[in-house]
């Protein structure tokens, strides 16, 4: 079965960068909150945290490409024309193909903001 | 700042003329694009990029707890004015309401908390914002470098009178700052001319210190602004009246409209010359 068959379509794909991105919002909050809440309490240091919050935005960009890279497959298939709004298989690919990259990159730039924080704060304070 | 600023005024001008001298009829659809990407996405991009690293930068230093030693002052954010303490070496801290005097070059350390909602403590030309939360103490040091009168405001919408609840931060010599922080210990002035003398024995007579405290009188409450040297202040009801009998009288008599939803009930039923006499009696507390 092709990878773009009517059958295998559907808006999950959407969903997923920004899925990444949340998912590294929190963990990077409550990885830092509880680590200064309870591990080196006020004023201690937040290296190992910030340790974990730079894998998780490795982890995350690294999702997030991978999805944006299937996203720009999708667009790139077929011969369906702009704007891409028929209601043909080809279409619909081509849309959320190009809708799912375009999250992609936005949840990336957004991944990258949080995780900059942790050029900045070595603290907790 | 300047320099971004006028970047970007000369950028809209250009566009202006560009938009002025550009031919009608359809545009290269690529032009468009780059258009589009460049101005939609990549600069917006750059430009947040640059703004949240400048911006994230001097954070720390702001949250750091100022050096062994500084001046260590606690205000507490209520609806809607400040509660200022100096958390002075000696037992008795000095207490007032809505203004804050630093000396100049000290490093100093704001401790920040609030007992009722969330409200921000944020004086623009000295430092960033910080909020204040109920059952949170947080932090800010920073280190006046110019003598001056600065403006402060609560930053964060806390109820009716959000906007009418602002202060004022004098920078001074350490000389003089002493000399106020001294003045400030001390108790109230006793009043000295027949009219003030009136208007203490009403402050007294009508319930006033229940709620607000004049230190050396029988006036000990706790709940509204501490009165001992309210006539030296920069302004009354946090930074929205000036410092003058008149403007006393009005929030007296009118407290409600002075600020909206404030706590403290209007005292116009009062006869206008004891309203006078506690104008006269309240602006004299230096």
């Amino acid at each position: 079965m092709s990878e773009t068959a009517e059958k295998d379509q559907s808006l999950w794909l959407l969903t997923a960068s920004p899925t990444f991105w949340a998912a590294h919002f929190l963990l990077c909050y409550i990885t830092a909150a509880i680590w200064c809440a309870k591990v080196v309490g006020l004023g201690g240091s937040l290296a190992s945290a910030r340790v974990a919050i730079a894998v998780y935005t490795v982890l995350a960009l690294a999702g997030i490409g991978i999805v944006g890279r299937v996203g720009y497959r999708r667009h790139s298939h077929g011969n369906a024309t702009l704007p891409h709004d028929d209601d043909t298989p080809e279409d619909r690919h081509r849309f959320l193909g190009f809708a799912t990259l375009l999250l992609s990159a936005l949840s990336a730039v957004a991944v990258i903001y949080a995780g900059l924080v942790i050029f900045f704060f070595r603290s907790c304070y | 700042m300047t320099g971004g600023a006028i970047v970007i005024w000369i950028a809209v001008i250009a566009l202006a003329i560009h938009a002025f001298r550009a031919r009608p009829g359809s545009h290269s659809g690529r032009h468009a694009n780059y258009l589009i990407l460049g101005g939609g996405a990549i600069v917006p991009t750059i430009v947040l990029t640059a703004l949240l690293i400048y911006g994230l930068a001097p954070i720390p230093a702001l949250l750091a707890p100022a050096p062994e030693g500084s001046l260590k002052i606690a205000v507490s954010g209520e609806q809607w004015w400040w509660r200022v303490r100096y958390e002075t070496s000696d037992a008795d801290a000095v207490v007032l309401a809505n203004e804050i005097h630093l000396p100049v070059g000290e490093p100093v350390e704001f401790r920040l908390e609030s007992p009722d909602v969330i409200h921000s403590f944020w004086i623009p030309a000295l430092g960033g914002k910080v909020d204040m939360i109920p059952g949170r103490v947080n932090r800010l040091s920073l280190t006046p470098t110019k003598i001056g009168v600065f403006r402060g405001a609560c930053a964060e919408y806390c109820g009716t009178s959000h906007a009418l609840m602002s202060f004022y931060v004098r920078v001074e010599e350490k000389a003089a700052f002493d000399r106020w922080l001294m003045r400030q210990r001390a108790t109230a002035l006793p009043p000295s001319t027949p009219l003030a003398k009136r208007g203490q024995a009403s402050f007294l007579a009508n319930g006033c210190g229940a709620c607000h405290a004049i230190r050396g009188t029988p006036a000990d409450g706790v709940v509204g602004p501490d009165l001992t040297h309210v006539g030296s202040r920069l302004s009354i009801g946090a930074g929205i009246l000036p410092n003058k009998p008149k403007a006393f009288v009005h929030w007296i008599a009118r407290t409600d409209q002075a600020k909206p939803g404030v706590l403290m009930p209007a005292f116009g039923m009062l006869p206008k010359a004891d309203i006078e006499a506690l104008a006269v009696y309240l602006e004299g507390l230096r």
